[in-house]
């Protein structure tokens, strides 16, 4: 049964609200709702009271053609917009204005592609379309829905503005739909149209087959983050009915971001019918070619082609080039970084883009925060590799510098006061833990077997020095010693 | 009654008769106050209000209020606007700002507007004064005001019979004097029609001259907001205040508005009258039709000429209209689910969607649910490319028998309605047959053209018969000038209805 050769098909629906922009979708009301008090970012438009009517944002449509063109969609130079007919109580008006590419509607843009690279492969993930369409409101609940003894509406996200983003299903696996939506992320934050660091920014729905059943399409993944998790778990889901000879029904699936798992919440016969038509209280959208022109020309740098540039101007690695480039904010500072010194060449821009890419990303990583979260100064990274290349410090200590400089602390500083407190002499400490080692043979033992084991080593060593060795710097040179003995 | 009037030799009891114009030019010569006129309107208005039932929210104390505002500003020599301080009842679907605004429907009763429609600011920029909402079909739903949620308004001709719909309580109250002017909507035929039944000037403007802006919607690509008048230099009037671009509505249009009044006089030598036979058919009344037909004699014999045209499309426009009307009426009233404003049912104990299907059928009336229902099939996965999209289809062949017809002429006439106003109850029980009656009107709204209904005569029961002329797009200047050419000719159009009970 496992040799049983599972082809799994994965198209992905993404949906991101252009938090750049200043005003709705329809209205004038402020797009900044979040953290204000609910419904007070609302007008008769938003909460579609009798006899309102929308008026487009133009900059949302020009938002739209700056994605269309960063995607490579082919643009529709006109187009209506539709109403999708379905009764919610955050949907005010008992329709949602969107796009509709049948039934005689039309996309805002068809078509385009985004590259990836998984696995140092590079593949091309089509892209069906995009489109414009309102936010409904939202429900808020005392506690889960399930307790909670009433249903309260909150109408201040009614009427932002999203767009769509329909993939092919040609996306095999969890990890390409996550470099998927790690390139769209990046394109999108260099194009400036939304902040999808702000919560509710992003909406995922994922459809998932495995190839000769049915498909399911599971709803409600509310990050980037959990898209990868919610399609394993799915993908595992189908795997075990079809192992287990159950047949396999299309239906909607509803992830559970708390208990991991994927609910359904209804099969194809109770698909609902939207009944979409025209929205005839817009007239129809024209978009000229010089419309197209224009936001062609203020459109900035892409990432893809801001990777080439990297890699002819610092002679970066394709590879290097194009992980740098990928947050917008570490590229700026690279950038930035590497022209502070006129004297640096070659050498150091690649060692600019390592510690940028390894330690600093790392480091990151760990604290969930990213760099503009940080105080971390381009030049205090300059100094950095000018310490090393001049011997002032060595390498190991300069990573023991990390957490400071993160700080905003300069190298000076830090190494002033750590040079006091703290023993980081590496030629000191590589003594102490030669001792150590050579004289706890049975927690080196343990080391084999234990990753936890080194703790106690590190301790052993802050009880001799009082407290002063730098702990990452030790935990370092003890791996060194013990890699070298084969140990770990 | 005062001094004032008596001595220009007008009793202000009887200034509810006068044109708007007149008292306009009356007001300017100071030969009238407002305080008078609107005594003289609402004295009237009790005496006539129980048997017409013309209005569902009267407006007195606010707009005798304000009239005496606007009366101490003229004695004051301030500027007033050019409305004047005169009155103007407004249909209760179109809302004003704190006023109750229900269409005539369960389903909002308590509803207060918090803003205004942009019909509404530029009449009250032109210091109108709204005296209160007429009675209409719920929704607008209707040829004969009976489906009203408050109870139907009774024909001033005949109060046995129904003085058209949807806008009747709009075109009662213009004919028995209540107001001077009145706000409509036209959907099918909203405006027109009870203006034909009620003998009085009811002015379609073109899809887009006036914006819909808090117009509660019906049916969204064919409403437009209209006037209802005693003649037509007040229907000229009213448009020029209300017509123009707004920026709140994207489907209305920056083409320049015209000088209407200043037009009405121009020469109507030599203008081509278009005649399309299919408006003269099997439906249309004899006596009607033998009107209509004198009219147009009239009109040649101030020296326009006719022009025979076709709109060989005709027999397809009222199953055209309604599937199209009751398609988007579906998804416009879908918004009325008792969860933020209106009626809400007490009596639900399931879900949110147990307590919205309650609302909903507790809330609109037969005539409304029946729409909504049809409505909802006809955009139905498997149904909307038979219906929907076959009836865009005809529209737009209708939309090109009136772009040929206009390559020939400069308007087309025909009657507004086959027939003059019915008995109450005559129709309600056969919605087909009632449905069948807007086929002379609501081809005019499927194209979005314009169109004006003004009385031409009176059947054998001395009711009016309404005479319709339809303009090519945005040209109300043409019709507005025929029909004034007409009614002056004519000169029926001071004559007041009797408000007796019709024998038969």
């Amino acid at each position: 049964m496992d040799g049983q050769d599972f082809k799994i098909i994965i198209g992905l629906e993404v949906h991101i609200q252009l938090t750049n922009l200043q005003t709705k979708l329809f209205c004038s009301c402020s797009n900044d709702y979040r953290g204000a008090d609910p419904n007070t970012h609302i007008c008769p438009i938003c909460i579609s009271l009798p006899g309102s009517l929308p008026v487009v944002n133009k900059r949302a449509i020009e938002f739209a053609t700056r994605l269309g063109l960063a995607l490579n969609c082919k643009i529709n130079h006109k187009f209506w917009f539709y109403r999708k007919n379905y009764f919610y109580p955050d949907l005010p008006k008992g329709f949602q204005i969107s796009q509709y590419n049948k039934a005689g509607g039309k996309a805002f843009g068809d078509g385009g592609e985004i590259q990836i690279r998984l696995n140092n492969h590079k593949k091309v993930i089509q892209i069906n379309r995009i489109h414009l369409e309102e936010d409904p409101g939202r429900l808020v609940h005392k506690g889960s829905i399930a307790t909670s003894p009433y249903t309260l509406v909150d109408y201040n996200r009614s009427g932002v503005c999203l767009i769509e983003i329909v993939t092919e299903p040609v996306i095999k696996s969890p990890e390409e739909a996550r470099e998927f939506l790690k390139q769209l992320k990046s394109i999108i934050q260099y194009i400036g149209i939304s902040n999808l660091e702000l919560e509710g920014s992003v909406r995922v729905d994922a459809n998932i087959s495995i190839k000769g059943h049915e498909r399911s399409e599971v709803k409600n993944i509310n990050s980037f983050k959990e898209v990868e998790r919610a399609l394993r778990h799915e993908i595992v889901r189908q795997k075990n009915l079809i192992k287990r000879r159950k047949e396999l029904t299309q239906e909607t699936r509803h992830w559970d971001e708390k208990r991991r798992v994927t609910i359904s919440m209804r099969t194809k016969e109770f698909e609902a019918d939207y009944r979409y038509f025209p929205e005839q209280d817009l007239v129809p959208i024209v978009i000229k070619d010089e419309f197209i022109e224009r936001a062609k020309a203020t459109l900035p740098e892409l990432p893809n082609e801001r990777a080439i540039r990297l890699r002819r101007e610092y002679l970066l690695s394709e590879f290097d080039s194009e992980n740098l480039v990928i947050d917008k904010n570490i590229a700026d500072f690279y950038e930035q970084g590497v022209n502070i010194d006129p004297s640096f060449g070659l050498e150091e821009y690649k060692q600019y883009c390592n510690w940028l890419m390894n330690s600093i990303a790392g480091w990151l990583n760990d604290h969930n925060l990213n760099l503009e979260d940080t105080k971390l100064q381009p030049r205090h990274l300059v100094d950095l590799i000018n310490f090393i290349k001049d011997g002032k410090i060595t390498t190991k200590i300069a990573k023991s510098f990390i957490g400071d400089m993160m700080k905003g602390s300069s190298l000076t500083e830090i190494m002033k006061w750590k040079g006091k407190t703290r023993i980081s002499d590496e030629v000191l400490l590589q003594k102490y833990s030669k001792e150590i080692i050579n004289n706890n043979p049975k927690i080196v033992e343990d080391c084999r077997s234990n990753a936890r084991a080194i703790e106690a080593l590190i301790g052993k060593i802050m009880a001799k020095t009082k407290g002063q060795a730098d702990p990452e710097i030790t935990r370092e040179i003890l791996i060194d010693l013990l890699k070298k003995k084969s140990i770990i | 009654m005062t001094n004032l009037s008596e001595k220009s030799g007008y009793n202000s009891m009887e200034l509810y008769k006068l044109m708007g114009y007149e008292l306009r030019d009356k007001l300017k010569r100071k030969e009238i106050t407002l305080d008078a006129i609107y005594q003289s309107l609402f004295e009237r208005i009790h005496a006539t209000e129980d048997l017409l039932h013309s209005f569902v929210h009267l407006a007195e104390e606010t707009a005798i209020n304000k009239a005496r505002e606007y009366q101490s500003n003229l004695k004051e020599g301030k500027k007033i606007g050019a409305f004047h301080g005169l009155p103007f009842a407004n249909k209760d679907l179109i809302s004003i700002k704190n006023v109750p605004t229900t269409c005539c429907s369960k389903i909002l009763k308590g509803f207060l507007p918090p803003y205004n429609a942009t019909v509404i600011d530029r009449l009250y920029k032109a210091d109108a004064i709204s005296i209160g909402n007429t009675n209409m079909d719920e929704f607008a739903m209707g040829s004969s005001t009976e489906n009203s949620c408050y109870g139907p308004t009774y024909n001033p001709w005949d109060l046995s019979r129904v003085p058209g719909g949807s806008s009747g309580g709009a075109a009662s109250s213009v004919a028995a004097g209540q107001t001077v002017f009145a706000l409509g909507s036209d959907t099918g035929g909203s405006v027109r029609c009870p203006a034909s039944f009620c003998g009085v000037v009811g002015l379609k403007p073109t899809y887009g001259r006036v914006s819909r802006y808090g117009l509660i919607a019906f049916a969204n690509s064919l409403d437009q907001i209209g006037c209802i008048t005693k003649c037509v230099y007040d229907a000229a009037f009213m448009l020029e205040i209300i017509a123009g671009k707004d920026p709140l509505d994207s489907t209305s249009s920056n083409i320049k508005v015209d000088k209407y009044t200043e037009g009405l006089n121009e020469s109507i030598v030599n203008k081509i009258i278009g005649i399309p036979e299919e408006f003269f058919g099997e439906g249309v009344n004899k006596e009607v039709k033998n009107s209509v037909l004198k009219a147009i004699d009239t009109i040649e014999s101030l020296g326009a000429k006719s022009v025979e045209v076709s709109i060989p499309h005709l027999e397809y426009t009222v199953a055209t209209y309604y599937l199209i009307c009751m398609s988007e009426a579906s998804s416009n009233l879908a918004r009325f689910d008792g969860l933020r404003y209106g009626y809400a049912s007490e009596s639900f104990e399931g879900d949110v969607y147990d307590f919205i299907k309650r609302t909903r059928s507790e809330g609109f009336g037969d005539e409304v649910r029946r729409r909504i229902f049809l409505g909802t099939y006809t955009l139905s996965a498997g149904y909307y490319d038979m219906y929907y999209i076959k009836a865009l289809k005809t529209r737009a062949l209708i939309k090109k028998d009136f772009n040929k017809a206009f390559k020939k002429c400069d308007c087309i006439v025909s009657p507004t309605m086959p027939i003059t106003a019915f008995k109450l109850g005559e129709l309600l029980d056969d919605p087909i047959q009632m449905y069948t009656i807007d086929i002379l009107t609501c081809p005019v709204n499927l194209v979005g053209l314009p169109a004006i209904s003004l009385p031409c005569g009176f059947d054998s029961n001395g009711l009016p018969i309404g005479f319709q002329i339809i303009g090519d797009f945005f040209d109300e200047k043409t019709i507005l000038s025929i029909a004034y050419h007409l009614e002056q000719e004519l000169n029926i159009y001071r004559k007041m209805p009797t408000l007796k009970r019709g024998i038969m």
